[in-house]
């Protein structure tokens, strides 16, 4: 059986149907990915055994009438969420050997509506970087041309969807990791609302931004993961209790009369001309579909980055205090002391560009700088956010880029941290506001995927998947396979 | 040159709550290593830390009861620094926005007069675990199952002249947390740790002297002998010449001096920043005003109505209100007397010297409440005298049962029978002739001495046992007939 083009929804589909069983795709794909892996190195852990369980598991629920909505649906994990008694790194040395005694809440939510774990997906390490370099496991590489990025953080799992190597994966997105590397690869990324999914289990990056998203090949797909992952935690406090709607319900409203905003702060100079014409493309099919655009601004937008360069790190510097070499993780060997252990472990255990943030973010709290940079930062987020609420008087969404270019070569930008850093100038801003965001494929530049960002007002994640549903339903970009240039 | 000192207290106290101020994992003392501890407690990956209402409470209720002001917006900051018991390398704690500002505690100073000391704020904030030295040859053992215990931070303005203000500042601290049931304040088992800032300066200078910061002094009693020993220390040095140096202190109570800590310890930089895990702790008015509607009789309001309901003067009823216990077991004491002055004498007597002796507090003292209000009646009944009471209060502190048993067991009960007192008396009468001679011959004033003699004879002859104010009487009636 060749799964590579199977969407979440029809596995579903065959699943209930019983075309195949929960075990037979688990096979199946567990074949493709030995098959075709060693090429993307999207995958860090597998363990058939492990996923096989949980497949032959579902199809005895379903056997004796237990149906689950998502029984023996098979889900890549980003190698961020704690998964019980299966390895989980974050892609650092540091947790090289760490297997969490429990689940997070979002993949425990997904076992509980049957999903089954497919492995433990490559991501930048501790979800710091844009091009999947930094992981500890080597890069994960773009399966439209393996000569580049896939984008990061969430790299693995963006390469693992667009390759056929699972139907649907799971992200996190702090500053863009969901919705970057998803326009890179050419599926549908989504970020929700800060605070729509738990946090729970998820190894942290930067608190207040992190926020766990499904990655798939359809905006519907994105719908039907997003259904079973959301809703109040109480071992979260930032997780919200606003009421969770069915993600799937809108999905055929019509978008005429929509209003969509173009902010021209994100149509200047950073953007690539390919990637403006997909986008002009795109926007003149939606415009056939009843959509009417506005021009907007978001006149802090050339703030976001440097404000986000000190939030997330100063988070971070925080965040990361707890490797240390002491309870779990990677100690150095022989420690002479206790200040041995520590900057022995710490040194060996995190890579350059975790470092370089713990050190900027260490910075940037310490006495004296904090009011110059954090509280500015501060105060720098508070006006993007307002930035966005005001445009959101007078539009439904916003349509724009995901990226400012098309995938990049590996070893293009690792010299250049700042350069990197640009590459989220479009995705920022949207994080720093705690706004849904959905990125998906519009159109090839060059035979690379382009992405187009959909933003909404917080937890209208709906309206956001209705867009790009209706959307897909005139075009056939998110159909597109690498390997299938000019299709 | 005469000298006063400026001392401040920061005195952390452990609230009672059942389970940490972040998790779900039991607060207990005493457990094994390490068995109280939760994946949160440990700051496992991916875990979040989740607000104890119930710490919530317990901290307004200490700002309502030190008249405070509650703010209806407190915050949660990181306190970054690596130490191998501080699992997640910072602690949440409370700094720009805490829970409770600007409230105030009353002592009572040796003159009878009241002061004011004032609260400078009170914040909520984690425990730390605790290190282990011993029994592991060369390496550490950490113990976390004090991480994520929560404590109440108590800052009071400078406001304290002497190691006596000081401790008398923190028993009126003890008696209000363990009225208000929000810690055990068992200093000995860590429940109530105080920092003690202190400084020095000429009498009668405004400006502050630099201080320096004696650092877990954990009883009232090293309290006193710290401060009092930094005041000494400081003033020498100044004397001599030398400069205070702002530094913390440890207090070594088998020397009896304080120490400067590695230096290191003071240089750090906590990079403080709002815990982005935490939401703003948001309350209103209804909520304190549930709460003020719980709070119990505080010390000063029991001490007043001791002084008015009983008629006790202020040092006695401040005394008494002086731990929540206290006042129950002195209530109740006079409750059953039916005597509220012999209850308080008794209590503050020989029950506080018994405690003493030893070392255990009124909770845990052998003889109940009842029981001494018992054996008070049987002092107001004249059954036993005052001074063969406190024989049979030792016997009943020793488990030798009720004061009635005693007294009955051991043949105590007064000689009240005016012809068995008659008996003894014409016994004493005709022993000691020349006495009576002696006082048949005197005027008024001298038999007034010298009766003292036949009654102590009678008493002895009695075996304590007769009626003092009969034996005098009997005594007077055949001595002057």
């Amino acid at each position: 059986m060749d799964v590579r083009k199977l969407t979440l929804k029809q596995a579903i589909d065959g699943l209930s149907a019983g075309t195949f069983s929960a075990e037979e795709l688990a096979r199946s794909w567990l074949t493709t990915i030995r098959e075709s892996d060693s090429a993307l190195n999207s995958f860090v852990t597998l363990d058939e055994e492990y996923t096989l369980a949980q497949a032959r598991e579902a199809d005895r629920k379903r056997t004796s009438g237990e149906v689950l909505p998502l029984a023996g649906v098979p889900v890549a994990y980003k190698d961020i969420f704690c998964t019980q008694g299966l390895k989980t790194t974050a892609c650092s040395k540091i947790l090289g050997n760490f297997v969490p005694p429990y689940e997070s809440t979002v993949t425990q939510k997904l076992k509980e509506a049957g999903a089954i774990c497919l492995g433990k997906t490559n991501m930048d390490e501790f979800a710091m970087g844009s091009s999947n370099e930094s992981s500890f496991f080597g890069p994960a590489r773009n399966p439209w041309d393996t000569d580049r990025v896939p984008g990061g953080s969430s790299g693995g799992s963006a390469a693992a969807v667009a390759a056929g190597l699972a139907p649907a994966a799971l992200g996190t997105d702090t500053g863009g990791s969901i919705r970057q590397p998803a326009a890179f690869c050419g599926i549908t990324g989504m970020k929700p609302t800060y605070g729509r999914v738990s946090r729970r289990g998820i190894i942290a990056f930067a608190s207040s931004l992190d926020q766990a998203g499904p990655m798939t090949r359809t905006a519907e797909d994105a719908a039907i993961l997003l259904n079973h992952m959301c809703g109040r935690d109480p071992w979260d406090s930032t997780s919200s209790s606003e009421a969770v709607p069915d993600f799937t319900a809108e999905l055929a409203n019509s978008l005429k009369g929509k209003v969509l905003g173009l902010p021209k702060e994100y149509f200047a100079g950073e953007l690539d001309s390919g990637i403006a014409d997909a986008l002009d493309a795109a926007r003149k099919v939606l415009e056939q579909m009843g959509v009417t655009f506005r021009e907007i601004s978001l006149p802090h937008t050339h703030l976001a980055v440097p404000a986000y360069y000190v939030i997330a790190p100063a988070e971070a510097s925080a965040n990361l205090a707890r490797y240390d070499g002491v309870r779990f993780g990677y100690r150095c060997e022989n420690p002479q002391n206790l200040d041995d252990l520590y900057t022995r472990s710490r040194a060996e255990g995190f890579g350059e560009e975790v470092k370089r943030r713990i050190l900027v973010g260490t910075y940037a709290l310490s006495a004296g700088y904090y009011d110059a940079y954090y509280r500015k930062a501060q105060q720098i987020r508070r006006l993007i956010r307002d930035d966005f609420l005001k445009a959101f008087e007078e539009v439904d969404a916003i349509f724009c880029p995901t990226t400012p270019d098309v995938a990049f070569r590996l070893g293009e930008k690792t010299d250049d941290p700042v350069k990197m850093y640009q590459e989220d100038l479009f995705t920022i801003p949207v994080s720093l506001a705690g706004l849904p965001a959905l990125s998906m494929p519009c159109g090839l530049v060059n035979g690379l995927p382009a992405g187009v960002q959909l933003v909404a007002p917080h937890f209208e994640e709906s309206r956001l998947l209705n867009i790009a549903h209706q959307f897909q339903t005139e075009t056939d970009w998110h159909t597109l396979q690498p390997g299938q240039k000019g299709a | 040159m005469q000298w006063e000192a400026v001392i401040g207290l920061e005195v952390h106290v452990q609230l009672a709550t059942q389970s940490k101020i972040f998790s779900g994992a039991p607060t207990t003392f005493g457990a094994e290593p390490n068995t109280q501890a939760c994946a949160i407690d440990l700051g496992m990956p991916g875990m979040l830390p989740v607000f104890n209402g119930k710490a919530l409470e317990m901290a307004v209720r200490f700002g309502l009861a030190i008249g405070a002001h509650i703010n209806k917006v407190s915050v949660f900051d990181r306190k970054n620094y690596f130490y191998p018991d501080l699992p997640k390398g910072y602690q949440i704690s409370q700094l720009d926005h805490p829970i409770v500002e600007t409230g105030h505690i009353d002592i009572l100073l040796d003159n009878g007069e009241t002061k004011r000391i004032g609260v400078t704020r009170a914040h909520l904030e984690e425990d730390a675990g605790k290190s282990l030295h011993e029994d592991f040859h060369g390496m550490t053992g950490i113990d976390l199952n004090r991480a994520g215990t929560p404590l109440l931070e108590i800052v009071s303005e400078p406001d304290l002249r002497s190691a006596k203000e000081a401790v008398a500042y923190l028993r009126k601290l003890h008696a209000i947390i363990t009225y208000l049931g929000i810690s055990d304040g068992d200093m000995s088992q860590g429940s109530m740790r105080c920092d003690c800032n202190v400084s020095v300066r000429p009498k009668g200078q405004t400006e502050l002297g630099t201080r320096t910061e004696i650092k877990n002094v954990n009883s009232f009693r090293f309290v006193e002998k710290a401060i009092n020993h930094e005041i000494e220390r400081q003033i020498e040095l100044i004397e001599d010449g030398g400069k205070v140096v702002q530094e913390t202190r440890l207090y070594d109570s088998e020397r009896d001096e304080t120490r400067s800590m590695r230096s290191k310890e003071f240089a750090n930089d906590y990079r403080y920043f709002p815990d982005p895990d935490l939401l703003p702790v948001e309350i209103d008015d209804a909520y304190i005003e549930r709460i003020r509607e719980t709070l119990p009789e505080l010390p000063e309001a029991k001490q007043a109505r001791f002084q008015s309901q009983y008629g006790l003067n202020a040092t006695d009823a401040s005394i008494l209100a002086g731990s929540r216990e206290q006042a129950d077991y002195f209530e109740m004491a006079a409750e059953v007397a039916g005597d509220a002055r012999l209850a308080a004498n008794w209590v503050m007597g020989e029950v506080a010297k018994f405690l003493n002796q030893h070392d255990l507090d009124i909770g845990r003292c052998p003889v109940s409440a009842e029981a001494l209000g018992q054996l008070i009646q049987r002092i107001r009944d004249n059954t036993i005298s005052g001074k063969i009471a406190k024989d049979v209060f030792e016997a009943m502190w020793a488990g030798e049962g009720s004061a009635d048993e005693i007294i009955d067991k051991r043949g105590l009960k007064q000689v009240t029978d005016t012809g068995a007192i008659e008996a003894i008396v014409d016994e004493v009468i005709a022993n000691n002739a020349p006495q009576v001679e002696q006082y048949r011959a005197s005027d008024d004033a001298k038999r007034g001495k010298l009766i003292g003699f036949f009654v102590g004879q009678v008493m002895k002859a009695s075996k304590g046992k007769a009626n003092p104010q009969l034996v005098n009487q009997v005594l007077r009636q055949k001595l002057d007939s």
